[in-house]
């Protein structure tokens, strides 16, 4: 079957099977390999996008679902020369260790701050509970948010 | 993990979604969120045909007052139950089955009426329909008909819907200003509910408890609703909680520390009324 999906501001039509996972769309169609696969059972959270505005995990959502629709991924974010507040968060405070799990905390924490520009430790703590850190750098990853919520938010 | 291939229908409908499931008979599936159908086709448990989706269908996406009960449109997301006005005002308790499950991501995509017709034993929302005395509205060829919450779960993961049925609305008492609470217990953050109650009080002084993870389906404690009737203080009723419950004995629990662990939240659930 036949998809548009608008990919951080870039409309892509592409054949695909209709169980294409979205994930896959990404990574492997668009080589948009920021999105990473963890899991794969709707866990962890690595997987994390915006599809139209809400995060989601995009190993349950097929490719065929976001037919028509916006996805933001963290290349959608920013680069080098420009992090959003939220990657910049995560570089001050060392939101990071072997990295695996932090584009989709990026991601899950662009969409908490979209919504609660201002949010306490514990809605922090609960905006991110579907995303795991592996290296279990949680504390750190808390006070990344707190920067970014302080220096710009979800932009 | 990558689900075995099918056909995929995008419903533009809710008569060509009908159709389309009288068709094909026992090989569709419907799509609604996917947040219990994709995971399971994801380790080939469950591998339909065809797929219809359904999740566009936003004429099924709505909350709305009818006299004395809150309509819920299947296609509502868990999410939209959290924020919801009129149900947070008519229903909370529903709001606040909502905010326990998953995460956000989960609450994002799933749905009530996606959740409820896949039955699982452990899901919060059904303790909430059953507590709040839901009528599910089923439509299929040969018309619509009501099924009360009590009668639709007939097994783990089976419902009362038949193979060409489409759930098309879930019908709530308005528990207006009553006392309400949800307590579940899981081991991780995100994980189902090892055991789960919702309770509801109501205006003539009765009380209804229903129960998740304590059987083959979400149900209703009985013994504890009549005991509580018969003016049993709430302490000593929920000592009752497992009584009649034939829970799963498994890796996740063992079938006596599920029993337990009803007994301790429904104590805590009676508390917080």
């Amino acid at each position: 079957m036949r998809v548009e999906i608008t990919v951080n501001g870039r409309p892509h039509e592409r054949e695909v099977e209709p169980r294409l996972l979205l994930v896959h769309f990404l990574r492997d169609l668009l080589s948009l390999t920021g999105t990473h696969v963890g899991c794969d059972t709707t866990s962890c959270g690595a997987c994390t996008v915006l599809l139209d505005g809400v995060a989601v995990k995009s190993c349950t959502v097929l490719a065929a679902q976001a037919d028509g629709c916006e996805v933001t991924t963290v290349e959608g974010l920013g680069g080098p020369d420009g992090l959003s507040p939220v990657q910049e968060g995560f570089r001050q405070c060392h939101g990071l260790q072997c990295g695996y799990c932090t584009p989709g905390m990026v991601m899950a924490a662009t969409a908490l701050l979209a919504e609660r520009p201002d949010p306490s430790e514990q809605e922090i703590r609960d905006g991110l509970k579907g995303n795991m850190c592996r290296c279990t750098g949680y504390q750190m990853i808390v006070e990344s948010v707190q920067w970014a919520a302080a220096n710009g938010g979800a932009r | 993990m990558i689900p075995a291939g099918f056909t995929y229908v995008r419903a533009g409908s809710v008569e060509q979604a009908l159709a389309e499931l009288a068709w094909h008979g026992r090989d569709v599936r419907l799509l609604a969120g996917g947040h219990s159908l994709l995971p399971a086709m994801k380790l080939r448990r469950v591998e339909p045909g065809v797929l219809v989706d359904i999740g566009r269908l936003r004429e099924l996406a709505y909350v709305r007052l009818d006299g004395e009960q809150v309509v819920v449109g299947p296609l509502t997301t868990h999410r939209t139950l959290e924020r919801d006005p009129l149900v947070a005002e008519h229903v909370p308790l529903l709001a606040a089955a909502a905010r326990r499950i998953g995460d956000p991501q989960v609450r994002n995509r799933g749905t009530i009426g996606g959740s409820l017709a896949h039955a699982d034993p452990a899901a919060d929302l059904a303790a909430a329909v059953l507590a709040l005395d839901g009528v599910l509205v089923a439509r299929g060829p040969s018309g619509v008909r009501d099924i009360p919450a009590a009668e639709f779960f007939t097994g783990v993961r089976t419902s009362a819907l038949a193979a060409d049925e489409l759930l098309v609305e879930i019908r709530l008492r308005a528990a207006t200003g009553l006392g309400y609470a949800f307590e579940k217990f899981s081991r991780r953050a995100l994980d189902w509910a090892v055991v789960g109650v919702a309770a509801q009080a109501r205006p003539e002084g009765r009380t209804a408890v229903a129960l998740i993870g304590m059987g083959q389906t979400p149900l209703r404690a009985g013994e504890v609703e009549e005991a509580l009737a018969a003016g049993v203080p709430a302490a000593e009723a929920s000592a009752l909680a497992a009584r009649g419950c034939a829970p799963a004995d498994n890796a996740v629990a063992s079938a006596a520390y599920r029993s337990h662990l009803a007994e301790v939240l429904v104590g805590r659930a009676l508390a917080a009324l």
